[in-house]
């Protein structure tokens, strides 16, 4: 395979009819390598098309659907069997009652029919049009109901011997139905209530706001403390690899676990660290650090507001996620050679010289790659917010919102639409991003 | 003299480590024995300068032992004279080993720093080199007190906290000691709770089938993948493998409406075969990334050899290709293992049966008032434990994985 080292896929204008020069065209061997990279790939191709791609895709299309949690159980006709009359004996009248019901309130359902299998010593003697009777099998056919709709059908007949069992006669045997319905995915009902809906919530601007701060204090609080604690072990000492170790366990602990402790910790009836500081005498009241939108305080006869829920979550982003890039930054500080060092100690340089000087440009490659990493991260977050204030107290960020609109409200479609706007704004940073470190090394 | 000289900046480093040690001590105290500790922060900042100024004085390397002993008995009386005996205004009754072994600690630490920080600085006046070595040093030591203390104490209380029973976590939320008298069951009550109870045992399995299949999966389609875009040439390469990682971008949440409604339509919502296409959809790419890297950088002279010899392209990555990349392959599966461990948000949109929970699931379901703090904490100790034990197992593996290039948020 390696012995064709002529570039591929260059195309027929470059042939030439030269027999000397190496063949320009795709040959027979790189169409064959082709193929079979490609039916390697083919695999990893079909999963990240039908789970990533598709369902990016199938965001815009759900985004301007009027579709609600509830519609996703497509809707079906609902059937109540019962014996209508009290046969004393065969021979009585008596009537086998259908109560049929569409099961969605908005959506009809087409060319709906069932069949049923009535007691078998059962005659019927009248039934409505829709329906025809062939020996015990009784087979209706409704056409296309609306939503809402609800109706009766009555098989009048005579009882048989065996009348005292219909009643569970009827209901153990199968109703077989049959009917469209259409599915609220794939319909063509289109609506843009839903952006609406989000664009003129008076909150939505204040989420994008909260998104904003979120990321950008959040990415740059883990890259700071990252950045610090790889100075901290930078140096070799007795003890550094179990530091090391230690420093990872926010990163690679579970989620729930680490979130779920920060509220017990911060609780304000029985945390830690409201007890502390309430026993030391620090304040006189336990701070609901979770719970609290803001703290109100005067900075030289100006009123200003502390947004100290948002400030715990994006301390906690701080700290879940400062191990990153403390990893990160240590590799690259570990491959800056010694000599530069050497030099400028020679040279006279001090140490905060030498940090802002030599470490600091030598890291500048890998903190913009970190910083471009995290924010898009950051603001991809959902988790640590949903499971430490459920996005409220002043944090609900832009993931929450898809959350929030599409379960808690049971709005998929106006779900939809903020995840349509989680996207757009991602692929805003990103293209920013690229347009603006072109020049800085890639990942 | 200058007014920052070394005498003034050791007295100050001095008082910094003496108000540290002494704060730090008090509320480890307090956590340990559960009485409340007011440790005497600014007397101990007063002794901690005469310390600093002391272990300044004496430094040169070959001391009498009276030189040597200077720094240590300075500190221990100036901190009995000046807290009259109570540094934790405690009384000496209560505790009274935990509050001596305390003010060992304290001393110990004190002297200790202030001799690691003034360590070889000239008498009297200091150049800016020295000085920044200085500010450099007390920096570090509270860098590491503060790093130390911000990432251990959650999980030390993580710990303690599912160690304790419902009235004495209600009594006293800082009495973090153990409590022996219970004997094991009462110690461990949360954790067999979660187990007969709460079916944690159902949970951790689960959780271990979920992730041992994710991680199978991420490499079954990720070696064949990762070996077409390292040694295989076909048009479009380059740019696949550069943006195999831009699906890494996108976020979870914005996947979940779409994945949620098409689920449930098809009936995969609700069980563990949805999550098992949704987990390696998300971690094929990052393994793919790392595999390709690591198999570019392997000798392709052994591949063509054995192609020469007559084996089949898949008899060469099961031959020669997987064998040389193990550690690797290490790595990628610890790494995808802890991915589907750790995840929560599909685990938590997906699952409603609690037959099939997943540990993140399970432990969400905890969070209720219903259930006590201390099960809660149980869980996140049961759903933290295989993971920090396998990381702390295989740390140089992932590390090594981590650093190659492939990251996740």
């Amino acid at each position: 395979m390696s012995v064709s080292a002529e570039p591929s896929g260059n195309g027929a204008a470059m042939s030439a009819p030269n027999s000397a020069a190496p063949p320009q065209t795709t040959g027979p061997m790189q169409k064959r390598e082709a193929r079979l990279a490609f039916s390697m790939l083919a695999p990893t191709f079909l999963i990240i098309f039908l789970i990533v791609l598709g369902p990016l895709l199938a965001n815009f299309w759900i985004s301007v659907k009027p579709v609600e949690l509830g519609d996703l159980r497509a809707p079906t006709l609902l059937v109540n069997e019962r014996v209508r009359g009290k046969p004393q004996a065969a021979g009585d009248p008596v009537t086998l009652q259908y109560r049929l019901r569409n099961s969605s309130q908005d959506y009809s359902i087409f060319e709906v029919s069932f069949t049923d299998t009535l007691p078998s010593d059962f005659k019927p003697t009248a039934w409505p049009e829709a329906c025809s009777v062939d020996g015990t099998r009784l087979s209706c056919t409704l056409g296309d109901i609306p939503g809402k709709w609800r109706e009766r059908l009555d098989i009048e007949g005579v009882a048989g011997a065996a009348f005292a069992e219909y009643r569970s006669q009827i209901k153990d045997t199968e109703l077989v139905y049959t009917g469209e319905a259409d599915n609220v995915l794939t319909n063509l009902d289109f609506t843009l209530d839903n952006f609406r809906r989000i664009f003129d919530a008076d909150e939505f601007w204040s989420v994008l706001r909260v998104s904003f701060y979120y990321t950008v204090f959040g990415t740059a609080g883990a890259l700071v403390l990252g950045l610090f604690a790889a100075q901290l072990l930078n140096t070799s000492f007795k003890g550094r690899g179990f530091l090391r170790g230690l420093f990872l366990f926010p990163y690679v602990s579970p989620v729930i676990a680490v979130a779920f402790t920060w509220l017990v910790l911060l609780d304000p009836f029985s945390g830690t660290v409201n007890a502390l500081l309430t026993k030391m005498g620090v304040v006189s009241e336990p701070i609901n650090f979770f719970g609290q939108r803001a703290i109100e305080f005067s900075l030289f006869g100006l009123p200003l507001e502390f947004p100290l829920a948002l400030s715990t979550v994006i301390a906690f982003e701080a700290w879940r996620y400062f191990p990153l890039s403390f990893l990160f930054i240590l590799a690259r500080m570990q491959s800056i050679s010694s000599d530069m060092y050497e030099a400028a100690e020679m040279d006279g340089a001090t140490p905060l010289q030498q940090f802002r000087w030599i470490s600091l440009p030598q890291l500048l490659g890998i903190l913009s790659v970190l910083f471009l990493l995290r924010f898009i991260w950051t603001f991809n977050k959902f988790d640590d917010i949903f499971l430490l204030t459920g996005g409220n107290a002043g944090t609900r960020t832009l993931t929450v919102d898809v959350y929030e609109q599409g379960f808690a409200l049971s709005n998929l479609g106006a779900g939809a639409a903020v995840a349509v706007v989680v996207f757009v704004v991602l692929v805003t940073f990103a293209t920013l991003f690229i347009k603006f470190s072109a020049k800085e090394e890639g990942l | 003299m200058r007014l920052l000289n070394g005498f003034t900046l050791s007295a100050i480093a001095g008082a910094i480590w003496g108000a540290i040690a002494m704060l730090v001590i008090g509320v480890t105290l307090t956590l340990i024995t559960g009485n409340v500790a007011s440790p005497q922060v600014s007397m101990a900042a007063i002794v901690g300068g005469l310390t600093g100024l002391v272990a300044y004085w004496f430094q040169t390397p070959n001391l009498s032992l009276g030189q040597r002993a200077a720094a240590p008995l300075v500190c221990l009386f100036t901190l009995i004279l000046l807290t009259f005996a109570h540094p934790f205004t405690l009384s000496l009754e209560v505790s009274t080993l935990w509050q001596l072994g305390g003010i060992a600690a304290f001393v110990v630490a004190v002297v200790w720093s202030c001799r690691a920080t003034t360590y070889g600085l000239p008498r009297g006046e200091l150049t800016r080199y020295e000085r920044e070595m200085l500010y450099l040093r007390v920096a570090k030591g509270i860098g590491f007190v503060v790093f130390t203390i911000m990432v251990a104490l959650p999980f030390y209380v993580m710990v303690m906290t599912s160690l304790k029973s419902q009235q004495s976590l209600l009594a006293n939320p800082l009495d973090l000691s153990i409590d022996f008298a219970g004997g094991f069951y009462g110690l461990f009550r949360s954790y067999i709770e979660l187990f007969t109870l709460f079916n944690f045992g159902d949970y951790l399995l689960t959780s271990a089938i979920v992730s041992v299949a994710t991680v199978c999966l991420t490499l079954l389609f990720s070696v064949p993948g990762a070996y077409a875009v390292s040694r295989l040439k076909f048009p479009g390469r380059d740019w696949f493998s550069r943006s195999v990682l831009l699906i890494y971008m996108v976020p979870a949440i914005v996947l979940v409406i779409p994945l949620y409604a098409v689920f449930s339509q098809l009936g995969l919502r609700n069980s563990l075969v949805g999550l098992l296409i949704v987990y390696p959809a998300t971690t094929i790419p990052v393994a793919l990334y790392m595999l390709q890297g690591y198999f570019k950088g392997l000798p392709a002279e052994l591949e063509e050899a054995g192609l020469m010899d007559g084996l089949s392209r898949i008899g060469v990555i099961l031959k020669i290709t997987l064998p040389l990349s193990l550690p690797a392959l290490a790595s990628v599966s610890l790494y995808v293992f802890m991915i589907a461990w750790n995840e929560f948000l599909f685990a938590f949109m997906f699952l409603d049966d609690p037959e099939i929970f997943t540990l993140s699931r399970g432990v969400v379901a905890l969070n209720s008032s219903e259930v006590p703090r201390q099960h809660l904490m149980a869980g996140a100790v049961i759903a933290t434990l295989p993971v920090l034990v396998i990381f702390l197992w295989f740390e140089r593996f992932l590390v090594q994985g981590l650093t190659a290039g492939s990251v996740k948020g």
